[in-house]
């Protein structure tokens, strides 16, 4: 779903976006810029609906994903998993690690929106890449709910109707694999992890990342590679962290 | 069955998580580590899943049509194409390679 546009402003949001009194953004501009991020990423759904009829999930399984899941990468990585044979249970680790990111999101969020209690339990299934970037944007406590709300409902409503459509045509034109729709998953995290990219850290991480899915793939049990992939992060984290405390020890003598 | 119940742990953790975030006071989760954690774990797992999705069928390492449909969301990429734009070149190319027999 929906974590598609994944720019880089989600991790280093602009130090003045929350307090800078700025002038007041237009509710219109606010609304504009919510909807195109909205509507780009909500037909996306489609590819999902596509990719989990294609994995052999029932339409009533796939729309309940985006209804009640709705954080795209984690619930393409669930059918992933599922098609390859998985348990229920490492299937549902893989999504729910890559879904771990959104409770940072919240984070900031929270300080921005300044939410009343009852209403974060609502707002929480919201909490995601694309409303975050379009929170982070805004200048003021005023737009950034907005523009949290608009993003929100668009996209909410766009990818599980897109979704449904999906689902409907993988049905209907029967082998998607000769149509190349099974190519659309790996396509879809490809282009979440390119942004990523920046630093040769993280490009050493995702390096490992497919070193030890690949390797580990044909001796264990369907979904455990990728688990086993996700250790690369601490691993070179603690490295990187070895590496620097021997520098700064260097540097004292 | 067991789809349920992976779709229904699924809900239940993705959920919880992002609540989590909107609920927790900011120092809890601003520790430098937890965030390059947190940052560095999609990178891992969705580079993992990349791999494991072009060049896998159950539990076999394959090399097929599928190598050459990433090739082209990576190219797409590269000249910036927008999202849909490089799944669409991905979907075109693995088909148009298995057409041709691939």
């Amino acid at each position: 779903m929906a974590e598609q546009t994944s720019p880089p402003a989600i991790r280093t949001p602009p130090a003045t976006a929350p307090t800078a009194p700025t002038e007041d953004k237009a509710d219109s501009a606010v609304v504009r810029d919510a909807l195109a991020v909205g509507v780009a990423v909500g037909l996306s759904g489609f590819a999902f609906g596509v990719t989990s009829a294609g994995s052999g999930l029932s339409l009533l399984q796939t729309c309940a994903l985006s209804l009640l899941v709705f954080t795209g990468a984690s619930q393409f990585a669930l059918v992933g998993a599922l098609a390859a044979g998985g348990n229920p249970f490492t299937a549902a680790a893989g999504a729910f690690f890559l879904g771990v990111r959104n409770a940072f999101y919240g984070l900031r969020l929270s300080q921005l929106l300044a939410l009343p209690r009852f209403v974060r339990p609502f707002a929480a299934h919201w909490v995601i890449d694309e409303t975050t970037a379009v929170t982070l944007a805004q200048p003021t406590r005023r737009s950034a709910r907005l523009g949290f709300t608009v993003t929100g409902l668009s996209l909410y409503l766009l990818w599980n109707l897109t979704t449904l459509v999906g689902a409907l045509g993988a049905e209907a034109i029967g082998d998607t694999d000769a149509w190349g729709l099974d190519a659309a998953s790996p396509a879809v995290f490809l282009a979440l992890l390119a942004p990523m990219l920046r630093t040769g850290t993280e490009r050493a991480v995702a390096g490992l990342a497919v070193l030890l899915a690949l390797g580990f793939l044909p001796v264990l049990p369907a979904g455990v590679p990728v688990l086993v992939a996700a250790l690369a992060a601490p691993a070179l984290l603690w490295a990187q962290g070895r590496r620097a405390r021997r520098t700064a020890k260097e540097d004292a003598r | 069955m067991t789809v349920w119940i992976a779709i229904g742990a699924t809900v239940v953790g993705c959920y919880l998580v992002k609540l989590l975030g909107l609920l927790v006071p900011a120092a809890a989760l601003e520790r430098p580590l937890v965030k390059r954690l947190a940052a560095m774990l999609p990178v891992a797992l969705l580079a993992a899943l990349t791999a494991q999705q072009t060049f896998s069928t159950g539990q076999h390492l394959v090399l097929d049509a599928r190598g050459a449909g990433l090739a082209a969301a990576a190219l797409a990429l590269v000249l910036r194409a927008p999202f849909l734009v490089v799944v669409a070149a991905a979907v075109a190319v693995t088909a148009g390679v298995r057409a041709i027999g691939g």
